[in-house]
């Protein structure tokens, strides 16, 4: 069984630095066809129940999808509308649990980055991402003051990606070192990249790549 | 961070770490003291930062399985079992039943491990000496167990994505039952060192309490959350790998302190042998591997999926975009956010508590900075 499982992992590694390319044309077929924000063509299909409507009731056309996929639902929803749409998720439909703040980096598009807020509701068993498309340099709200533990992973995503959030307290890197200067997580900034000068100053090393 | 007022002019700053052997890694906590209360503190991390997701995103999903091991590296098992399901949740497979219940067993055996060297370095920072060498004694025969399954201790990569890549070798379920019936006397051994022990009673009871709202409000799971009477395990509320089939119970305790949260994990470990019991028992047979291409390539999509982790909820949101490798996968750690939490647990308390509440929230650092 084990050699039989090595042939499999060893090709791609064997095609590996044309790989390394290939998240970009898909990237790139996305902003060809300019209005459509999520990535290529996900098969997800229409989300409908009792939560959508009343979401519909409240927030209007600020939420522009409600959508299902393998069977984990989410909503895209205008990111001056966020901090909003989370209170009343929380306070009306109980999703009382931020499972987690994160980042996607879709950089062919205008709006680059996609945030994405992982929700659970401890009541009703179920889980709901919220989503929201933010421009480069543009802030997009904290959550911190409905949800205390966004405090760290709007840190994070910050530290990765770049993006500042508006209102939040205390908004600095929380894994790198505060001086480092790039945002790894951004697709242009390659693996093999690093901040030669902090490295240098700070290790006394000559990073060799 | 400190400014030292006139008013407050006693206020003293402590740096404590990164090399400090009660911060169970790299932590650095500096620590703001009026005498010896706590009146503030900031966590400094990413001492141990790797770029694990960085790296996912450069490697073809196969590839960067064992990664995952290197985050809780003393859950190593854990971390492959969500992964793994993440994956076939975007190709829409599932693990065969016998792949599904050796993974079982094999992560609850590493949820004693993980708890056994939870206990013994807890019980080590409060000064007890002796469980700590109880429990790597213990330890031992589970690692053992793992390294005639796969050839490694810790860092084990026990599984592929739609199955396991080996099977169980002969003797696997003599062993699985023999190291169950061995352990029940020896977490009963633990207690009696410890569980009234007044010493023991009088630094936990009352220290680093945090109730089940302020939990919710910080995002904390695992044993901490159910420690503060919220009855919430993933293996019952979103049952994965077929955990419907086994019955056991979600220890809770209700006040929410550094005591309870040692009994929640006392039983935890009792119940984990319970699981493992059930499910050597009745190992299916069939094939280990589910029918699936050989490279992975999912559809373009994205998924979330979280798994009850020895430390709390352990997530993956991963998402597609068709090609061999992934577009991004995000990890999300359960020791990372249950830290946030050390600020309100310690603040107002003692100086010689932030070593018993760094020790009672289980963080492994690995898998705080990744």
């Amino acid at each position: 069984m084990a050699d039989e499982e090595k042939p499999a992992s060893s090709p791609p590694p064997a095609g590996e630095p044309p790989k390394a390319a290939a998240p970009k044309p898909a990237a790139a077929a996305a902003g060809a066809h300019v209005p459509p924000k999520p990535p290529p063509a996900m098969a997800a299909t229409p989300w409908e129940s009792a939560l959508t409507e009343s979401l519909k009731q409240a927030f209007g056309d600020r939420i522009s999808q409600y959508s299902t996929y393998l069977g984990q639902n989410f909503i895209v929803a205008n990111a001056e509308a966020l901090d909003s749409i989370l209170d009343f998720l929380k306070l009306e439909a109980d999703f009382d649990y931020l499972v987690d703040i994160t980042a996607v980096d879709y950089p062919k598009l205008e709006k680059r980055f996609e945030l994405v807020y992982i929700l659970y509701s401890f009541a009703s068993n179920e889980r709901v991402r919220v989503k929201i498309h933010v421009a480069d340099g543009v802030k997009a709200p904290s959550v911190v003051h409905v949800h205390l533990g966004a405090n760290w992973l709007e840190r994070e995503v910050f530290d990765m990606f770049g993006v500042e959030f508006e209102g939040h307290p205390d908004m600095r890197r929380i894994l790198l070192p505060e001086e480092w200067t790039g945002f790894p997580l951004r697709k242009e900034y390659s693996i093999l990249q690093q901040d030669d000068r902090w490295v240098k100053e700070n290790l006394g090393i000559e990073s060799g790549h | 961070m400190a400014q030292s007022t006139f008013l407050d002019a006693n206020e003293l700053v402590l740096n404590m770490g990164p090399q400090h052997p009660s911060t169970h890694g790299v932590l650095r906590v500096i620590l703001k003291l009026d005498g010896e209360t706590v009146t503030g503190t900031e966590c400094v991390i990413g001492y141990l930062h790797r770029g694990v997701e960085k790296i996912a995103e450069n490697r073809t999903y196969i590839q960067f399985a064992p990664y995952v091991d290197r985050m809780d590296y003393v859950a190593a098992v854990s971390n492959g079992l969500g992964y793994c399901l993440a994956i076939e949740k975007l190709l829409n497979i599932e693990a065969p039943p016998r792949a599904q219940a050796v993974r079982v067993i094999l992560t609850e055996l590493n949820r004693i491990t993980s708890h056994l060297l939870w206990l013994g370095t807890h019980a080590l920072d409060i000064g007890a000496i002796t469980p700590v060498f109880y429990c790597f004694r213990d330890r031992e025969e589970a690692l053992k167990i793992f390294e005639n399954y796969c050839g490694a201790r810790l860092t084990t990569h026990a599984f592929r994505i739609g199955g396991l890549q080996y099977e169980v070798y002969d003797g696997f379920e003599q062993e699985v039952r023999a190291f169950c019936d061995m352990f029940i006397p020896k977490v009963d051994e633990y207690e009696e060192l410890l569980t009234n022990n007044r010493i023991w009673v009088n630094r936990l009871k009352g220290v680093g309490v945090l109730s089940g709202e302020e939990c919710k409000e910080y995002g904390v799971t695992g044993p901490v959350l159910r420690a503060s009477g919220v009855k919430w395990d993933l293996r019952k509320a979103q049952p994965y790998s077929g955990y419907e089939q086994y019955d056991f119970e979600i220890p809770t305790a209700q006040n929410g302190d550094t005591y309870d949260r040692y009994t929640v994990r006392m039983e935890e470990m009792r119940q984990s042998v319970r699981i493992m019991r059930q499910a050597v028992d009745k190992i299916p047979s069939g094939p280990i591997m589910a029918k699936m291409s050989k490279v992975v390539k999912p559809p373009v999509g994205e998924a979330y999926v979280s798994i009850e982790a020895p430390k709390g909820e352990l997530g993956y949101y991963v998402v597609s975009d068709n090609s061999t490798q992934p577009y991004r996968v995000r990890v999300r750690p359960p020791s990372f956010v249950n830290l946030q939490a050390l600020d309100r647990m310690v603040r107002g308390g003692l100086i010689a508590d932030v070593v018993a509440i760094i020790g009672t929230l289980d963080i492994v650092l690995g898998e705080v900075d990744r």
